[in-house]
This record gives C-alpha cells, structure tokens and sequence, in this order.
C-alpha cells in the first residue's frame, strides 16, 4: 500500500473516530445541562417572550398582558401567607407612582386567595396599581412560579427581561422598573 | 506497524493472529498454541492496532472491556452510596438552603460531604449522569471495535483452511476416507440444516452465524434505553407532578397545558365486616379499618384553542372521571394518579351571635372558609361585619394577625358585631377557642356551633413519552440475549487430502455437547473418522499429571 493511501486513510479513521466522539460527548453535556437546569424554577429564561394571560382584578375589569405591549410590566405573584410579599407591597406602589407616567405598569397576581382577603389586603395598604386573582392558579403554572415572591419583568417588547424570586427593596424595585420603562 | 503477509498471500490488518483468509497462526505466541483462540475469528480489535493521536488515545481507551467493567462498578458503588442517606426528594425541606441545611443538621460533617458531592440527588449529579454518558461511550466503540473486523473475517471466511488452523481446532478428526466420503457428509450437514460451500477438495459446513450478533445487538437495545433514559430530561418528554386539589376546587393541571380540573370530592370507603365482607371480619378486628376504596371525582375542562391561561370563561367540558387506585384517568398521553388524601380540612364554620350575659342569641352565621363574604346581616336587623380573615393565623407582627399559608388550618377572624343593642358595635377577634377584644368589653360574642369540611386529593400527573423508547430498548435487549444464548454458531471444515485421507475440523462459540451430538451423526452417515476433543484430552492429561505428582 502506498504511504499518500495509508496517511489517506488514518486521516479517515481519525475523522471518523472524532465525529463520533464529538457526537457522544454533546448527547452527553446537554443531557447533564439539562438536568442542572431543570431544577430550578427557569423553565422559562430570560429572553424568552412572556406567556400571555388574562386575568381579572377586583374591579371586574380584565388585563391581558399583550394589552400592555410598549409598556414595561412589573408582574408580581404574590400571597397574603407570604411575608416578603407583604412587605415589599408598599414599596411597589411608591414606585409605581413615580413609573406609572413613565409607562411601567404593575401587575400584582395573587394566588387563587379569596376576594375578600385580597380586597382587605389591598384596602389595608392602600394599593394603587391593578391587583388580579389566578384563580386556578394558571398563570402560576404556565410561568412556573415555585417561591413566592417571584416577579417578571416584561420589557415593552413582551419579552422576559428579569426573573426576581425573593423579597425586594424599594431601591431594587426603583432599578427593575427603570430596566424596563420604554426608551 | 505494517500489514501481516501470511504465507498464502493474504494482507492481514497489523494486530491480527489468525490468518483471515486460511487460518493459519501469524505470531509465534499462536504458533506455540495448542488450541487456537477463535474468541474474534484470531481479528485484531481495531484499537489494539493503532495508538496514535489523542483520538485514537481516547477511542482506545472506550474500546477496552477493563475500562467499561471499571465504570459500571463505579456506578453500582455511587447508587449503593446513595442509598445510605435520603434522596433529597424524601427530605422534609423544599428550598436548596433548606435541604443543604438539613443533611448537615441531620447527618454531620457526612452529610455535608453527602450534599456537596451530589449524593443527595444521585440521579441528576452531573457526575452520575457523565459516567452513565461514559458507560454508553464505552458501549457503543467496544462493539464498533469488535464487531466490524469480526463482521468482515466471517464474511470473508474461505472453505480452504490451513492444515495448522484445523489441527489447533478443538475438534478434530483425521483418517482414512473413500471416495465418496465429503458427498455423504455434505448431504447429511445440508440434512442437519447446515449452509454447505464447496470447493475444491474440502468443504465448509455453517450454521447459526447470526448468534454471534447477540451481544451487538443487546448493546444496541441498551443504549436505546439509555436514549430513552436521556429523553427524559428533555422538556415535554416526561412529567412527574403533584397535585393537590380540595373538594370544589379548580385548578390547573401542572404541565398540562390548557387542561383544568375540577375536584367534585373525595371518598374513602371502608370495609364493613357485614354481609358478603364478611370475610374480612378477621382483619377489621385485628387492625380497627380496612380501605377499601381511595377514589376523587373529578371533572376535567379543556380551554378551548388560543384562549390564554386565566381565560376560563369558555372552557369546555372534557369528562367526567372517578380516579381511583390503581385506575388513573387517561387523557391526552397523560394519566393523572389517585395518591394522596387529606380528610376534615375545615371548609365552613359556623357560629351564633349570643349576649354573653343572658345568652340569648341573635341568629346563627356560617361563614365559608375559602370564599368569604364581608357582611353577614342576621334577622333582627343585626350585622356581623368580617374586618380581616386569617385562614392559618399565626400570630400578630406590629399588631397585625398574619396568616402561616392559605389553607384554613387555623382560621382567625376580626369581626365587628352590631345589634340593636349595640348599635356602634363591638370589634372582637376569634380564632379557634380563643376569643380578644382588642377595644374593651363586649356584650356580645360569637359563639361557635360546628364547622363542615372537606377532603383534598393528592393526585400524581404524569407523562412518559420515552415508554415507547425504552420498551424497544428492552425488547432488542431481549432479542439480542436470546440470539447469542440460545442459538450456537457452529462450524466444520473437512478436506481430503492427495492420499483420499479426511482432515476434519469442527469449531462453536458454546454449546460444544450440540456440536458434536451433529457430528456423530455426520461420522455415521459418512463414515468419518473418529473425532477427538483436544481441549479434554488435555484436560484430562493435566490431570493425570497432577495425580502422578502427588
């Protein structure tokens, strides 16, 4: 056998073996990626677009997220049960304040509770910004929230911008909505 | 290294032992034999050959059997390990802090140690996962490395073989022949259901070739199953939740999506001991109840195409449904379990507006633990109005009742009562067998009468589209086993030499009994020689040596 046809062909093999290689080391690593990342509560990801919902609040009046397209949403879901929740409740109507003008618009979505604890709740603080029931805890499930507090920020192109999961400061809350006002 | 030149002519590949084409040994450790080793036909296993670059460095390294016994003996200790302390699944702790948190708590600096390396949750370590990865890539070039040069010397094989191959043959045979000797033995072979090829002076009987497959085939079945294993972790593949539904509730099913599911209520029915259960008497006695029936009905809605999540104004009725043990409701490729239940969580409670000195009451008031109204207006022009409601209260911060979670495990109410009497009213908060009145002195007070409750479901939803993977898997898996156990790939080469003697030789991969059963037959049909089994022959000479030593 000539040398160019064996070096010709132990090329070959090389190629070979390393195509093979490569395809079982990626079959692999994205086994294990996506068993690391399956845990956590990012099933949806930053980027993505956000699920659409609608959703009414305790006027009776209905919000479908899409409806908010070129506004920034500030979408909390949120418990009367859960104290970081409770807290960050005032903070989030302070800033709303400042950002409503601004075109930020905050969604606050509570956890299948009744409407008189939410109404009483929402008295009691004197919360300004619409308050929505998931009453089949639907949206909760179609954007996979696991802890309360957890808040989606939607940027005014519909898609998620930030995932925040825990409680939040008020100069936290002041960033988040700037992150997301339109230019 | 260079191609083997056998002195017939034929290029053998570097590594071989055996020459492909007749037979005869190639290196002097063969040469030195008396049994040839036929395990691969005398190939080369391909990586043997080449050692060059790093590719061929870690192709080898997959290609050795050691390698892939020393990773499955990796694993079975990891999974033996994992059994020594709780999965964190059956850990009373939800968050990741809370769960690293307790196996230090629990179990020391080893459970810290535990965590940290991932035992907690074996099954998804990334390292668990790699050396499964591992065994797979180990699988899949072990076979390729066999299989292939096994496949092409099986193919190529040549009726001819060299007189040294057939005389290194476990059985063989050699003597006088007549004329008609390989006619007979060919039509008694092709009788026994052998593949005859003829040439020249000698033949070359086969059967079951196929077996030799068996282990290729079991290792493609396994790692179809591994496939099906890896599918699993894709999203939409596989669905393993809980959930949990109260009577009257409605609620999404969790990575369902667009199916809702109504709880109509939960039964437990036990045996009674009486009539045609009487036979269970005994048992009833013995341990107090026995169930006998686990069962939720439930009623399952679909929204409809492109309605959002949240919009259940048109959902449509899919069916009704009773689940119960061991009967899950099919919809859909998914199937929701009866697993769980939860009885006498508190739904209503209902109370009566008393004067607390007199006693005399103003009228009863029940109020609904899970949708509460605001005003409840009694007869005589009295009014209970509900202030706050703490479902799970668990005690005030700031002055403020909270409640622990949503669920009316312990509920707390602040109430302002007016009467006739009363008619500037009086605040009071009652929670289960404690009652305050955070402004002075009342004359009234809510009474308790009863309460009514309801059951919640556990339900287990679940999905697998890999079942169908993993059941291929497993059927090749089977076909694979059966091939190479239950099928032997046997062979004889006969020749007549110049002088009309037989040289006869006769080669399985297992079942050696069944081979020689054919070739008694063959022997008497075509008056063969009689054979010899060199491998007991030798066996039987150590062991004469061995008692002449003693």
């Amino acid at each position: 056998m000539s040398t160019e046809k064996k070096r010709n062909k132990k090329k070959n093999r090389t190629i070979m073996r390393s195509v093979i290689l490569l395809l079982l080391v990626a079959a692999i690593g994205y086994t294990i990626y996506n068993s690391v990342t399956a845990d956590e509560v990012e099933v949806l990801k930053v980027g993505d677009p956000a699920p659409d919902f609608t959703l009414t609040d305790l006027d009776g009046e209905t919000h479908k997220l899409s409806d908010y397209k070129g506004q920034g949403v500030f979408l909390n879901f949120w418990g009367t049960w859960c104290e970081p929740c409770i807290k960050e409740m005032p903070a989030m109507a302070n800033q709303y304040e400042v950002y409503e003008d601004q075109g930020v618009q905050v969604l606050a979505v509570n956890i299948a509770q009744s409407n008189f604890e939410v109404e009483t709740f929402a008295r009691q603080y004197g919360l300004n910004f619409p308050i929505v029931i998931d009453r089949d805890k639907s949206v909760m499930t179609a954007y996979n929230i696991r802890p309360l507090p957890t808040t989606m920020l939607v940027n005014p192109q519909g898609e998620i911008q930030r995932i925040v999961t825990g409680e939040m400061t008020e100069q936290d809350i002041a960033g988040f909505m700037e992150e997301i006002k339109p230019e | 290294m260079d191609k083997l030149i056998c002195k017939c002519g034929h290029e053998n590949p570097p590594g071989t032992v055996l020459c492909e084409s007749c037979g005869r040994p190639l290196n002097e450790q063969e040469q030195n034999k008396q049994l040839a080793d036929m395990r691969y036909e005398g190939t080369a296993r391909r990586s043997q050959t080449y050692n060059k670059s790093i590719i061929d460095k870690i192709w080898n390294f997959f290609s050795s059997v050691k390698v892939g016994v020393g990773i499955i003996i990796v694993l079975l200790i990891a999974a033996a390990l994992g059994t020594i302390l709780p999965q964190k699944q059956y850990v009373p702790a939800t968050t990741e802090a809370d769960i690293e948190a307790y196996y230090t708590d629990i179990y020391g600096s080893v459970g810290t140690v535990y965590h940290a390396l991932g035992f907690h949750d074996l099954y998804n370590s990334f390292w668990f996962i790699g050396l499964v990865g591992m065994l797979a890539i180990s699988l899949i070039i072990a076979s390729l490395d066999r299989f292939v040069p096994l496949y092409r010397s099986l193919k190529n094989q040549r009726v001819l073989r060299h007189s040294s191959f057939m005389r290194k043959q476990r059985i063989l045979a050699e003597g006088p022949g007549d004329t008609d000797t390989l006619k007979k033995a060919e039509e008694k072979l092709a009788d026994l259901k052998y593949k005859v090829s003829t040439d020249k002076n000698g033949l070359l009987a086969e059967k079951g070739r196929f077996s030799r497959w068996g282990p290729y085939v079991n290792h493609i079945g396994l790692i179809i199953f591994l496939f099906g294993v890896m599918l699993r972790m894709m999203p939409g593949f596989y669905v393993d939740e809980t959930l949990w539904i109260r009577e009257g509730e409605t609620r999404a099913i969790p990575d369902a999506p667009g199916y809702v599911l109504e709880s109509k209520g939960f039964t437990l029915e036990t045996y009674t001991g009486e009539g045609e259960e009487e036979k269970f008497g005994e048992a009833i006695d013995r341990v107090g109840t026995v169930a006998k029936n686990y069962q939720t009905d439930v009623v399952l809605y679909k929204i409809p195409e492109g309605a959002l999540p949240g919009d259940t104004a048109d959902m449509e009725m899919v069916e009704e449904h009773a689940i119960r043990v061991n009967q899950p409701f099919k919809f859909d490729g998914y199937a929701l379990y009866q697993m769980d239940f939860q009885q006498d969580e508190l739904k209503t409670m209902s109370f009566a507006l008393q004067n607390k000195e007199t006693g005399e009451s103003r009228g009863d008031l029940t109020i609904d633990l899970v949708n509460p109204e605001t005003n409840y207006e009694l007869e005589d022009g009295s009014v209970v109005e509900l202030l706050g409601y703490y479902p799970d209260f668990s005690g005030f911060e700031n002055g403020e009742p909270q409640t622990a979670t949503p669920l009316p495990k312990n509920p707390g109410f602040l109430v302002k009562m007016t009467t006739p009497d009363t008619p500037d009213g009086e605040t009071s908060f009652i929670t289960i067998q404690n009652t305050v009145e955070p402004l002075g002195d009342n004359d009234y007070k809510l009474a308790f009468q009863g309460v009514e409750t309801r059951d919640a479901s556990g339900l287990t939803v679940r999905k697998d589209r890999t079942l169908p993977i993993l059941g291929l898997g497993g059927l090749i898996f089977m076909i694979g086993v059966a091939q190479g156990m239950y099928f032997n790939h046997r062979r004889f080469w006969i020749q007549q030499q110049a002088d009309g003697s037989i040289l006869l030789a006769g080669h399985t991969n297992k079942n050696w009994f069944g081979l020689k059963k054919d070739l008694d037959q063959v022997t008497e049909h075509a008056s063969l020689p009689a054979y010899r089994d060199q491998q007991e022959d030798m066996e039987a000479q150590e062991k004469r040596e061995g008692e002449q030593l003693t």
